[in-house]
């Protein structure tokens, strides 16, 4: 029963890093169609943006919660402004720019700070629940997970933003022939995507070290969610998730990390060669 | 005996795109060597049909037969591989590549080099565009862009050749000259033509199918079908709206 | 010039430049700068293969490093295994052209598109990767060849005369077999593009539909152009393990991008032009390397930065267009044919 639990919050635990990593990324996917490969290093910069706020005195939670995801945010409209806004309508060459960016931000941080790695503690401690003890911090980042998808729900349902977004989501050619997304609702977009990739880099932070290099770690798992969910935001990531999560923490279960990734690498391209658009593509067409 | 089946045919051929019935039902069947024009207003679910016939929507419900064999949900490759021609409305062609060389290659799955040079250099004097072979087809005008992708669909002489809208974006004069050139390619093939130009019909005069509101209207020669109070009213009630 | 002519001098052109380079590099180079030409012919089939790829095929393969490290560690295992490197190569190349036959089966059958294309392919990479990476430990051993994590298969074997597993291809053999490679891939895509397949390849991407519409069947033909790039990937692969030797940055992201950016710094569409691209960029990158304190990763995105936003077309292609435009030209005959009415 406790084993039950344990590999149940394990699983729960999986499937909300893979929603903190992804949400971001699908946030600019489900709009704009292109895959923001500058995404780890997005994460990144919010994971240095908290580690220094929270070195230099700030309270960890406001370091991560707040300083994170608007500076990176700032950060993505900077990037919007002279880099993405030239390439609207060349998705290609988008992607192929925003590679430039992972490249070069990898490298001018390495300049900047070095290879060394700095970091957080997890704070929180561990909670017993039960006959076992588990991190605190894990069940933060399950509320963190709800939380986030809560806000995005909200976003897309009740603003102005929300409902651009669903109409490009359904059908992109339409919304934009109708002229309903104009550069500012691309704009925004692509900040919200930034900041939503700086606060997951900083809610990471404490569980992994803080490098030039850490957004390699997570964005192979971001794409494929990203892919595998499809272009509807909110309903892709969450089902994409909860699918890659359960098999990815199921295969580390049984074996180790990496096979548990390589394992949920395989279940998605099976899955993409049945459906091509992914599982928003097909299944829940009509969703946010 | 029992007549041959006819070359092309729909069965209770339905589209749907969610809840919109784009085509309900239709069943049309084109005979061997026929000319035959499908009109409509825009929005009549005419270029969805098209688009059933060419493979690149698999149709919800119903069956496509050609020479009376169920074909229905072929992929476009395999039904161009039956011996249809395709132009679809806006012209799709090898931008980047010498015009000729894509009437070869048109030519070229079904013959060798030499007979692929000598059938395309055929089909672009057919067209009067031979002067153009060796501009890219980016580089062409609007009108020539239609005459290089007819070139390209009878290059490879099929049995049918199935036109959207050719003369979209034509003036009075290119389309009569347009409607003159699908009747002498009717001489070789059998041709349906999506249109909604009533000059065009007239200008063509062969039997008529109208399409109203996914359904087939009327079918009837383009004289009568010029002259129905109907196929009037579903063009001016669109015209009026 | 017929496509025939043209395609018969640039082989001839290479045959010339490939011929010069085996018959002056091996006595004029230092050892070490030797071995270093031998990589950068590597990296340039490794550009070729793309190039082919996605400059023929209209194919975004982000991920092209997946089979040239899949190429390396075959060749590696196998040729520990085997006791002989020469046997090892046929085994190299098989694996990586399956790999490749295999992704693209479940890319192309299912029809993704681009964007799906380039993020499936590179995270593929990522993830061999990381896995290459996680192989540390006896565990990790396929018959004699431990995988070695991190640090990769130092005792990588070299090549041999075929038979003779003892009388292993001296540094200078290695480099003309490079070359050879390099030359005799360069000239088998040239001839593939006058084939039949090869002119629809292109064709498809120039406009996938109009293809499908005259009966060519798309996916075939992309699932035989992406094979036989990732095959060359997996040639590259085989040489980069003989004059380095195979370790899991072949799969890095960093590898990974660098054959884009040679790709589209050189021209997409054209095949000389990423090879030249690939040999400058390395030739920049180490130097960048040794300037104190400078990250060649800043060099590398900012040079695809540049490309992108400043070069779309590649620097092959757009100085042709800017010798064409220089060219003195005769009047256009037909300026005075009238264009019928525009588009809607």
């Amino acid at each position: 029963m406790d084993l039950a639990l344990a590999v149940g919050l394990q699983v729960l635990t999986g499937v909300a890093m893979l929603v903190i990593v992804s949400l971001g990324l699908a946030v600019v996917f489900g709009m704009m169609r292109v895959i923001n490969l500058a995404h780890g290093e997005f994460m990144m910069l919010g994971a240095f943006a908290a580690v220094l706020a929270s070195g230099a005195g700030l309270s960890l939670w406001v370091a991560m919660l707040v300083v994170a995801p608007v500076a990176v945010g700032l950060f993505g409209l900077v990037v919007e402004r002279l880099l993405i806004r030239r390439l609207y309508g060349r998705m290609v060459d988008t992607m192929l720019a925003t590679w430039g960016l992972s490249l070069a931000l990898v490298g001018g941080m390495t300049m900047l700070v070095g290879n060394s790695v700095s970091g957080v503690s997890a704070p929180l401690g561990s909670v017993a629940i039960g006959g076992f003890r588990t991190s605190g911090y894990d069940l933060f980042l399950i509320g963190a997970a709800v939380a986030l998808s809560l806000g995005v729900w909200a976003a897309l349902r009740f603003t102005r933003w929300g409902l651009v977004a669903r109409g490009t989501m359904q059908d992109a050619e339409t919304a934009s022939a109708l002229g309903v997304a104009p550069d500012r609702v691309y704009a925004a977009t692509f900040v919200a995507g930034a900041a939503l990739s700086g606060l997951a880099g900083a809610l990471l932070a404490p569980l992994s070290g803080v490098v030039p290099t850490m957004g390699a770690a997570y964005i192979a798992r971001a794409f494929i969610t990203v892919i595998t969910g499809g272009a509807a935001i909110l309903a892709g990531t969450l089902s994409a998730s909860g699918l890659l999560g359960t098999v990815s923490t199921l295969g580390t279960f049984l074996s180790t990390p990496v096979l548990g990734e390589v394992a949920m690498l395989a279940v998605a391209i099976v899955l993409l060669r049945l459906l091509p658009r992914g599982i928003t593509g097909r299944v829940f067409r009509r969703a946010l | 005996m029992t007549a041959p089946p006819p070359l092309l045919a729909t069965e209770e051929l339905t589209m749907r795109f969610g809840g919109v019935v784009a085509v309900d039902r239709v069943s049309v069947s084109i005979a061997e060597g026929e000319l035959r024009c499908l009109i409509g207003p825009n929005g009549a679910g005419k270029s969805t049909f098209f688009r059933c016939l060419t493979g690149q929507y698999r149709p919800t419900s119903g069956r496509v037969l050609w020479r009376g064999r169920d074909v229905t949900g072929f992929d476009p490759f395999r039904m161009a591989r039956l011996g249809i021609g395709i132009k679809t409305q806006v012209p799709a062609l090898f931008d980047g590549l010498p015009v000729v060389e894509g009437v070869r290659l048109a030519a070229r799955r079904l013959h060798g080099e030499r007979e692929s040079r000598r059938l395309a250099d055929a089909a672009l004097d057919r067209l009067g565009i031979a002067h153009l072979a060796d501009r890219p087809a980016g580089l062409l005008a609007h009108g020539q862009r239609q005459l290089a992708e007819l070139a390209t669909v009878v290059a490879p002489g099929p049995d049918l050749v199935i036109l959207d809208e050719p003369t979209a974006g034509m003036g009075a004069e290119e389309t009569a000259r347009t409607a003159g050139l699908i009747r002498e390619l009717n001489r070789d093939h059998a041709v349906v033509v999506v249109e909604h130009d009533m000059q065009f019909i007239r200008a063509i005069a062969r039997t008529v199918t109208v399409f109203h509101q996914g359904r087939v209207l009327v079918q009837d020669s383009a004289d009568r079908v010029l002259t129905d109070p109907r196929v009037r009213d579903v063009y001016l009630g669109r015209a009026a709206a | 010039m017929t496509a025939a002519g043209r395609a018969a001098l640039h082989i001839g052109a290479a045959a010339a430049l490939a011929a010069a380079a085996v018959t002056v590099l091996p006595g004029a180079l230092e050892l070490f700068a030797l071995i270093n030409a031998t990589v950068w012919a590597a990296m340039a089939l490794l550009a070729l293969s793309l190039a082919f790829a996605w400059g023929a095929g209209g194919i975004l393969c982000f991920g092209q490093t997946a089979f040239f490290g899949l190429g390396g560690y075959a060749y590696a295992v196998a040729g520990i295994n085997f006791g002989d490197g020469a046997l090892a190569v046929p085994v190299a190349l098989a694996v990586a052209t399956l790999a490749a036959a295999a992704l693209g089966w479940l890319m192309f059958y299912g029809r993704v598109g681009d964007v799906y294309m380039g993020v499936i392919t590179l995270t593929v990479t990522l993830i061999l990767f990381k896995f290459a990476n996680s192989t540390a430990g006896e565990q990790w051993r396929i018959g004699a060849a431990p995988l070695g994590g991190f640090n990769g298969i130092p005792q990588t074997p070299p090549l041999n005369w075929p038979g003779e597993p003892d009388n292993a291809l001296t540094p200078e053999q290695v480099f003309v077999f490079a070359v050879l490679c390099l030359f005799g891939c360069y000239a088998a895509v040239k001839l593939v593009l006058l084939t039949r397949f090869g002119r629809v390849a292109v064709a498809i991407k120039e406009n996938e539909l109009r293809a499908e519409l005259l009966g060519y069947d798309v996916r075939a033909h992309r699932l035989g152009v992406f094979t036989i790039g990732g095959a060359m990937a997996g040639l590259a692969g085989v040489l980069f393990a003989n004059c380095v030797f195979v370790s899991p940055t072949m799969f890095s992201l960093a590898y990974a991008g660098q054959v884009v950016i040679w790709v589209l710094v050189g021209g997409v569409g054209t095949f000389a032009g990423p090879m030249a691209a690939c040999v400058a960029l390395q030739a920049l990158t180490a130097w960048a390397g040794t300037v104190p304190g400078f990250d060649p990763n800043l060099l590398l995105g900012g040079v695809l930065l540049l490309a992108v936003v400043a070069v779309p077309r590649g620097l092959l292609p757009t100085a042709q267009s800017l010798l064409v435009r220089l060219r003195p030209r005769p009047r256009r005959r037909g300026a005075e044919e009238r264009p019928m009415a525009p588009a809607e």
